[in-house]
């Protein structure tokens, strides 16, 4: 057994090392039938919680998965099957089920396998799983100590940090060997603040791929998160009903970027645009937003939840422009999807795990910044909401209609930001709403580390990000008639 | 081997794992083991797209130790593997702080009995990769025949899980039982004005395949509801009457157990605090949690505290009644369990619902509709738009417009909004259409008023 319990065990010197003779194996097992094509996709998880809630350290937890997952192409036809046994008989087993996608026979010419050279867009010199447990226990009170000293309204505090250490291996018919190690980290505070019979709450959270000590910095601390929340849930006890009807919303920087993602990004995914089934199929060269709008899919961001050295199907993590002052110039693709379209692979391949077959996915989604500055665009509302913060968005994606929950948004009024306004959803369509970005702010910002974007049942790890965003005319669904 | 067999193997590396946690210097441990094998097909455009095909195993710990407690899991069962496992977790749970309320259930409260709610289709392990591409292929057929208005589609899916899991803690608890499950879902894409993609569909799922509907009537049903939604429109913002069918109603019942269970109340995450005893819904409004109803999805022998299921009504012609408690959560409010602690393996329990139902009323859904001069008849939701803490509810939706008691023309791209706790007393009429087609399920029912938020 390897005596480093974060290096996983199908590593070098790992108690079921892969190494390139394996690889070979498998896949010609894999491709017996006569598959195109076939993927390995080895992976180590190891994570840990620690949960603080009522001034005492609830819980704490750790994780293990391993497992490797087989992928076998066949025309547009997919044979997949895993297993978490890493003894040779269940890995060729399983190598064998998913060839069966493929009737006939053959043999598959023996490949060369080369390591591919990856970027490393998130080094951490002490991954946090590595640091005293202690250090992530100060880290919740501190957060726990900073919501309960800001206002004596605030009656209850949890703090939560969850890490992880993400170890894969793909290796491809095609002779490809990439293995990149993923750190993720996540740190969340939620208060309650209560008076006279009302009771509101507030979250605010962090991370990425980082290590402990982007909470300890000069910057947004545990103890930052703590006050933000209670803030948060101090601001919202005096909320007032939101208006409903159609009107002009400015969406904050940073996280309103979870609108981009669910009002375009989605339907920017190949896996649609191949079947016919989204709304931007088949409408590249073409306007599809105001010339203000510019988005941009970046897996290279430094240190950021979305970013990737290298996809689930093993290609490096890229920048790629998906709409440029409003055409639409490309797709995100998975293997799949690119082949279709003849065109190079995008880096956007991504799986929930080892039991998830790849799909193209966002990593971090960005609508590039305008020429205006956030004060002269809140000045140009006469009424209108202002969007800060957002519990998440679900799109449909063949339609384009998608919505948009805040959890802190305030009523504009003859250009200033006056009153609260209780939760409230945004509901529009996609297309539509990007062509009415008529106001584009100069301050752009990456949202922090707190976002997961569920398609089909699996989750990933993204970012997004705007800067300030004017939008002319969306539905608010608030009660106030 | 069986899967009847797995059960008692499952049951026996569960109580190994209880032991070497003891041994390890645990006071207490409970250990929850699972194996589930899946078989999807998928097929598109009258082509296979995808067959996936395995077995998992995971294992979940969690210790106790001077009140402290770890909780952890793993995917690595062989036998050195879970003897270091078993001693991390004890180690781990240090960190953790003493808190009286982490002890296992009393031992009288456990489940003695573990009865057969035959949740397990032995026949359906049969099933083929073909077999499973056949059914598919049939649903997806029958969809792009019944209308020619159907363009494209997402494609056919069939799936079927077989599952078995045993749970033992030291303090004398030993389980288990199989599940199954098998499902089908068709998916057809229309076109419709403006370049819009208009997408649908329709499923079947039960325990039994041999409750299954029919692949074709899944697939005619599938475009029924997918050209229904052809030319689909935008209406004026209002108060108006909302109508919601079982399909999109059945999370408001959802939501109903989320401000309504012991955890929302101890983390004060929850609007109806306080309220126990007190209308929360109008008369006509009922609410069961069923966990002993043969073959239906939800239904499950024992909790995951060992403690035996049972019927508890939430909400009794309005009043609430029952706030939903596993161990941990009665214990924080000083109460008792009621025997609804879900577990997913390597999480903390929690409370969960087995089958919750909103019982149906005496009204027919055409007598619904008829009384209805005009309105929205929801048939999907969209977002995550509710506040446990407050009851600020708004949701987009999408479904029909409802003129002199009939459906019209189809709707999206709106908002409903209310205050949850106005919507639920709004209820003024529920029909007599239920069926039990997922674990959480209700008849068709109105809520008088309720803001629509469109154009305008």
């Amino acid at each position: 057994m390897s005596s480093d319990p974060l290096s996983a065990p199908f590593a070098q010197g790992g108690e079921y090392q892969v190494d390139a003779d394996i690889a070979r194996r498998l896949l010609a097992l894999a491709l017996e039938r006569g598959g195109d094509y076939a993927d390995l996709y080895f992976e180590y998880r190891i994570s840990g919680d620690f949960v603080l809630e009522d001034e005492q350290v609830k819980a704490v937890g750790r994780g293990i998965t391993m497992g490797l997952g087989v992928r076998v192409l066949k025309g547009d036809a997919t044979g997949y099957a895993y297993s978490e046994d890493l003894s040779f008989e269940r890995m060729a087993h399983a190598a064998r089920i998913a060839g069966q996608i493929a009737a006939g026979g053959g043999t598959a010419e023996p490949v060369e396998i080369k390591p591919v050279v990856l970027p490393d867009f998130y080094p951490v010199a002490d991954p946090s799983m590595t640091m005293p447990p202690e250090e992530k226990l100060a880290l919740l009170r501190s957060a726990d100590r900073a919501a309960r000293a800001y206002d004596s309204r605030i009656t209850k505090v949890e703090a939560s940090l969850v890490e992880q250490i993400r170890e894969i291996l793909v290796v491809t018919s095609d002779g490809t060997w990439s293995r990149d190690r993923q750190p993720l980290i996540r740190f969340g505070v939620r208060a309650v603040a209560e008076t006279e019979g009302k009771r509101q709450s507030g979250s605010s959270g962090g991370g990425g791929r980082r290590g402990l000590d982007y909470f300890t910095g000069d910057g947004k601390d545990a103890a930052w998160h703590g006050r933000e929340a209670a803030r948060i849930a101090l601001a919202m006890l005096d909320a007032r009903d939101a208006p409903a009807g159609e009107m002009e919303v400015v969406l904050g920087p940073a996280d309103s970027g979870i609108l981009l993602h669910e009002a375009v990004g989605h339907g920017l995914e190949a896996d649609f645009a191949r079947k016919g089934t989204s709304n931007y199929s088949g409408q590249l060269g073409q306007k599809v937003a105001s010339d203000l709008c510019t988005v941009v899919d970046d897996g290279t961001i430094q240190s950021s939840r979305g970013s990737i050295n290298a996809d689930d199907e093993g290609n490096p993590g890229q920048s790629n422009v998906l709409i440029e002052n409003g055409t639409l110039v490309g797709y995100m693709h998975d293997r799949l999807s690119a082949r279709h379209f003849h065109v190079n692979a995008s880096g956007n391949g991504r799986r929930q795990s080892f039991r998830h077959m790849p799909m193209p996915r966002m990593t971090n989604t960005s609508l590039r910044p305008g020429p205006h500055s956030p004060e002269e665009i809140l000045a140009s509302i006469k009424r209108g909401v202002y969007a800060v913060r957002f519990s998440g968005g679900q799109v449909n994606i063949s339609n384009g209609d998608f919505v948009f929950s805040l959890t802190e948004s305030y009523l504009i009024e003859d250009g200033k930001i006056t009153a609260p306004l209780k939760g409230v959803n945004l509901i529009g369509n996609g297309p539509e709403v990007l062509t009415r970005v008529t106001m584009l702010g100069s301050d752009y910002e990456l949202s922090d580390g707190i976002w997961t974007c569920g398609k089909e049942g699996q989750s990933v790890p993204v970012g997004v990000g705007t800067p300030t965003v004017k939008i002319d005319r969306i539905t608010v669904g608030g009660t106030r008639t | 081997m069986t899967k009847r067999d797995v059960v008692g193997e499952l049951r026996d590396l569960a109580q190994q794992v209880v032991q070497l946690a003891r041994k390890a210097g645990a006071d207490d441990a409970e250990v929850q083991v699972s194996d589930g094998s899946e078989l999807t097909a998928k097929v598109r455009l009258g082509e296979p797209e995808l067959v996936q095909e395995a077995g998992s195993r995971g294992l979940g710990l969690r210790v106790f130790r001077d009140l402290r407690q770890a909780i952890t899991f793993t995917s690595d069962l062989r036998p050195h593997a879970l003897e270091r496992f078993a001693t991390d977790a004890v180690a781990l749970a240090r960190l953790s702080e003493p808190d009286e309320l982490h002890r296992l259930p009393d031992p009288e409260h456990l489940a003695r009995e573990i009865p057969d709610l035959d949740l397990y289709d032995e026949s359906s392990e049969g099933l083929d990769a073909a077999e499973a591409l056949s059914r598919a292929l049939r649903g997806e057929k029958a969809a792009l025949a019944h209308d020619s208005r159907v363009t494209n589609s997402e494609g056919a899916t069939y799936s079927r899980v077989l599952g078995a899991m045993a749970f033992a803690t030291s303090g004398g608890f030993a389980g288990g039982y199989l599940g199954s499950y098998s499902s089908l879902t068709v998916e057809p894409v229309c076109d419709d004005e403006g370049g819009k993609k208009r997408n649908g569909y329709w499923w079947t799922a039960a325990r039994f395949a041999s409750a299954l509907e029919e692949p074709e009537e899944v697939g005619r049903e599938a475009t029924r509801r997918t050209v229904a939604q052809l030319g689909s429109r935008k209406v004026d913002t209002s108060e108006v009457p909302v109508v919601f069918d079982p399909e999109a109603g059945r999370a408001i019942v959802g939501m109903v157990f989320s401000v309504a269970n012991g955890s929302a109340f101890y983390r004060k995450s929850s609007y109806l605090i306080g309220r126990e005893g007190q209308p929360a819904a109008s008369e006509l409004v009922t609410i069961h949690d069923s966990p002993h109803i043969p073959r239906a999805p939800g239904s499950r022998p024992f909790d995951g505290d060992g403690l035996p299921t049972r019927v508890n009504v939430v909400l009794d012609r309005g009043v609430l009644r029952t706030v939903l408690c596993d161990v941990y959560s009665a214990r924080k409010l000083g109460r008792e369990s009621t025997g609804s602690a879900g577990r997913g393996t390597g999480s903390s329990p929690g409370p969960t619902t087995s089958n919750l139902i909103m019982q149906p009323g005496v009204t027919t859904r055409e007598q619904l509709l008829a009384s209805t001069e005009r309105g929205l008849y929801v048939t999907s939701m969209m977002g995550f738009g509710f506040n446990p803490v407050t009851g600020d509810f708004s949701r987009g939706a999408s479904g029909f417009w409802i003129e002199n008691g009939e459906l019209t023309f189809p709707v999206s791209e709106v908002t409903i909004s209310a205050n949850f706790d106005d919507l639920l007393k709004r209820i003024d009429l529920v029909a007599d259409d239920l069926v039990l087609r997922s674990s959480t399920a209700c008849p068709t029912f109105r809520v008088s008023h309720m803001t629509l938020a469109g154009r305008g």
